[in-house]
C-alpha cells in the first residue's frame, strides 16, 4: 500500500511539472520546428568548382592536378614571401620563423611551425592556397603552391632539396608531429567548492 | 514546482541580496561602518554639506535638433569606453589581430554591437548582402545555393548567449602582464544573436549517411574555416544575421555568420559562405597549428570546442581606485556548458567564500551578472569569484588547472578564477600569479 502511495504521488507530482512545463513552453517550440519551406536553389557541383577549396589534409582529398619542385619554391618564396617572413623562412618582418622546433615540445620553449607543429603535409598546401600571400590570397595557381609547400617542407628538413609535390607525393611526407594530438578529456579539473578554512 | 521554475532560468535572480548582513549582523555591520566614517577613511562623503546649486547650462537653451536622419552614437564624455588591442605586446600587423570589449563599462548583460570584441585572420572585408552567397555541399542528397534574401525569409530564432574567444586571458595564466579587465578578460561579448537554425539548412540538403562533420568557412581573406560535428551542429547551432537588434557590423561577420553557443569564438566563422559536409574533420591549420591545447608530454588537445564555466570581478578591477566603505563588487559568469547556478566571492585571498546574489535572467550560455555587497575596511584585500555552471563544475584556480594541462607559450582556455588585489591606498591591481 505504502508503495503505491508513493508511486501515485510521484505521478501526481509529475502531471504537475508536467503542466507546468508544457505552460511554459509554447513560446520555445516553434524555434525547434523545421518550417516547411525549401528556399535553396539547386546548384551543380561543377559550378560550385572555384569555391571547392578545401583539402582534407589527413589524405590530401581535394589536392589538384599540378606539380612543383623545391627549387621553384624558392624562386616564388623570395619574391613573393620573402618580404613579411624573412630570408630562409626564418623570420622577418612582421612574422617569425617557420623552419626547426621539432623536438621542442617537451622542453618549456614550445616553437611553433609548419615543420615541427602540423600533423599533415597537405595543410600547407590548403593554407598557403587559401589565405596566402596576405595581400593577394588566392591568387597563386597549384603548381606555385606545390612549390611552396615543397620549399618550407625542405627547409625543415623533412624533404630532400630535389623534392618534387605533387597530389600524391604531398600527402606521403611524415610529419613529426602527426601523432601529437590527443581528444579533449575536458573537464580535467575537479575543483571543489570550499567556503570556509580554504587555504 | 520550486524547480521547474529555478529550471526555467530565475534562480535566486529575484531574491533580496544575500550578502546583505542579515537582520542580527545588521547592527554590527552598521556601527563598523560608522567608525570607518569618523576615521581617516573617506565613507564620510554624505557627511559634508553640498555646495549652493546654480541653473545648468543645458536648462537655458537649445538642446541638439533632430536630424532628419541619423545613427545615435554615446556621449562623448564616453569617448573613453573603446574596444582596444592588447597593449601587453605589440603585433606587427593588425590584420590577423584581436580588440577587446572594454568590460568593466558594461552595464546588463548586453554588449553594444561596437563594443564586441574582435578577432581577424586577415580584416574585415566589405560585403554586398545583395551579391553575398551562401552554399551547402559535399554529403548531402542536394548541394543548395542561398542569397541573403532567402535566409531572410525564414521564421527567424533570436537567442541571448555569449561569445568568448579561446584565447581570452592568454597573457595572464603565471604572471601578471595586463593591468584592465578589458586586456585580461575583454575576448568576452554577449548579446542576442537572430537567425536560423543550421539544422533546418542541414535538413534541406539532406544529409547523406555517413555524414559525420562539416566545415563552415568565410568569404574573408583568410579563407578561415573549421570542422565541427554534425551532432553540435544539428542541436543548437545557428546562421546568424543580425546581432542585438540590428544586422551584424562588419567586424562580427555581416552579412552572415555562423554561431555555435557556448563553443570558442573562433569556430562561430564570420562571412559565412560555404558549408561542405563530410565523414571526419579536415584537420584544418587552424585546427592544428592554432586553436590546440599544450598538454604534458609534449601533447596538444584538440577539438577543444567547450569553453568552461568562468568568472571575473568586473568592478572593483585592475587599474581602478576605490574607497572604504560600502563597494557593490559586480562581475560576470558564464559557461559554455550550461547555466550559471552559483557565484563565490572571497575578499580575503580566497581563505573563506560568501555565495553572490545572481541578477536575472540566468540563462543557458549566457552572461550572468552577479552582485556582492562588500563594505571595505581599508586594509589591503585580494577579492575574486568562482562561478559553479548545471553540470556541477566548479571554475578551478590556475594552480589547478597547471597540474593537468602545459601552460607554456600562447595558452587557451584560461578559465581560472582572476584575483584582484587592493593596496591600504585603494589601488586595484591584477593579482594573478
Amino acid at each position: 500500500m505504502r508503495s503505491l502511495k508513493v508511486i501515485l504521488s510521484a505521478a501526481v507530482a509529475l502531471a504537475i511539472a508536467g503542466c507546468a512545463s508544457q505552460q511554459m513552453a509554447p513560446r520555445a517550440a516553434p524555434e525547434a520546428a523545421r518550417p516547411d519551406v525549401r528556399l535553396g536553389k539547386p546548384i551543380a557541383v561543377a559550378d560550385l568548382a572555384a569555391w571547392d577549396i578545401d583539402i582534407r589534409t589527413s589524405d590530401g582529398r581535394g589536392l589538384p592536378a599540378g606539380r612543383g619542385s623545391v627549387a621553384e619554391g624558392k624562386q616564388i618564396y623570395d619574391a613573393k614571401c620573402l618580404a613579411c617572413h624573412g630570408p630562409d623562412a626564418k623570420g622577418g618582418a612582421v612574422y617569425g620563423s617557420m623552419v626547426g622546433g621539432i623536438g621542442s615540445f617537451k622542453t618549456n620553449t614550445r616553437v611553433l611551425t609548419p615543420g615541427s607543429m602540423y600533423p599533415y603535409a597537405p595543410i600547407l598546401f590548403d593554407y598557403i592556397r587559401r589565405a596566402m600571400p596576405m595581400d593577394s590570397p588566392q591568387s597563386l595557381n597549384a603548381n606555385e603552391v606545390y612549390a611552396l609547400s615543397g620549399y618550407i617542407l625542405n627547409l625543415n628538413g623533412l624533404v630532400p632539396g630535389d623534392a618534387v609535390m605533387d597530389a600524391n607525393s604531398l600527402p606521403k611526407v611524415m610529419m613529426p608531429n602527426r601523432d601529437g594530438f590527443i581528444l579533449d578529456d575536458r573537464p580535467d579539473t575537479k575543483a571543489v567548492r570550499c567556503m570556509q578554512n580554504c587555504k | 514546482m520550486a524547480r521547474t521554475v529555478a529550471e526555467s532560468g530565475a534562480p535566486r535572480a529575484v531574491a533580496e541580496p544575500t550578502s546583505m548582513p542579515a537582520s542580527g549582523d545588521r547592527r554590527r555591520f552598521l556601527r563598523k561602518g560608522m567608525a570607518l566614517a569618523g576615521g581617516a577613511a573617506a565613507t564620510g562623503a554624505g557627511l559634508a554639506q553640498a555646495a549652493p546649486l546654480a541653473i545648468p547650462v543645458s536648462n537655458r537653451g537649445y538642446g541638439k535638433p533632430i536630424d532628419e536622419t541619423d545613427y545615435g552614437m554615446p556621449s562623448k564624455f564616453e569617448a573613453g569606453v573603446k574596444r582596444r588591442r592588447t597593449d601587453v605586446f605589440k603585433n606587427r600587423q593588425n590584420f590577423s589581430d584581436w580588440s577587446m570589449t572594454p568590460l568593466a563599462d558594461q552595464h546588463g548583460t548586453v554588449t553594444p554591437n561596437g563594443l564586441i570584441y574582435e578577432r581577424h585572420h586577415n580584416g574585415t572585408p566589405d560585403i554586398d548582402p545583395a551579391k553575398h552567397r551562401l552554399v551547402i555541399h559535399g554529403m548531402v542528397k542536394q548541394p543548395l545555393e542561398f542569397t541573403m534574401d532567402d535566409l531572410m525569409r525564414y521564421p527567424s530564432v533570436s537567442r541571448f548567449h555569449f561569445m568568448e574567444c579561446s584565447g581570452n586571458g592568454l597573457t595572464d595564466w603565471l604572471k601578471a602582464a595586463s593591468k584592465t579587465v578589458q586586456q585580461t578578460h575583454g575576448l568576452l561579448s554577449a548579446g542576442q544573436w537572430t537567425g536560423i537554425p543550421v539544422s533546418w539548412l542541414l535538413d534541406e540538403a539532406g544529409l547523406a549517411p555517413g555524414a559525420k562533420w562539416a566545415i563552415f568557412e568565410g568569404a574573408d581573406g583568410s579563407g578561415h574555416f573549421r570542422s565541427l560535428p554534425i551532432e553540435k551542429l544539428m542541436d543548437d547551432c545557428m546562421l546568424v544575421y543580425a546581432l542585438n537588434g540590428e544586422m551584424l557590423r562588419p567586424e562580427n561577420g555581416y552579412p552572415l555568420r555562423l554561431f555555435v553557443p557556448g563553443w570558442e569564438g573562433n569556430v562561430s566563422v564570420k562571412w559565412l559562405r560555404r558549408i561542405k559536409v563530410g565523414d571526419e574533420p579536415w584537420y584544418a591549420r587552424g585546427e592544428t597549428a592554432r586553436y590546440t591545447d599544450p598538454m604534458p608530454d609534449g601533447k596538444w588537445r584538440k577539438f577543444s570546442f567547450d569553453m568552461e564555466c568562468k568568472s571575473v570581478i568586473t568592478r572593483p578591477s585592475g587599474g581602478m581606485n576605490i574607497q572604504a566603505g560600502h563597494n557593490e563588487i559586480q562581475g560576470f559568469a558564464w559557461s559554455g556548458k550550461g547555466r550559471i547556478t552559483a557565484v563565490d566571492v572571497t575578499t580575503d585571498g580566497g581563505r573563506t567564500w560568501q555565495e553572490a546574489v545572481l541578477e536575472g535572467p540566468v540563462l543557458e550560455k549566457s552572461l550572468t551578472r552577479f552582485r556582492y555587497r562588500w563594505n571595505w575596511n581599508g586594509q589591503p584585500a585580494t577579492i575574486a569569484s568562482r562561478a559553479v555552471d548545471s553540470t556541477g563544475y566548479v571554475q578551478p584556480s590556475v594552480q589547478e588547472i597547471a597540474k593537468v594541462r602545459a601552460i607554456v607559450g600562447f595558452v587557451q582556455h584560461h578559465n581560472g578564477i582572476f584575483p584582484w588585489s587592493i593596496n591600504a591606498a585603494g589601488e586595484v591591481k591584477n593579482a594573478i600569479a
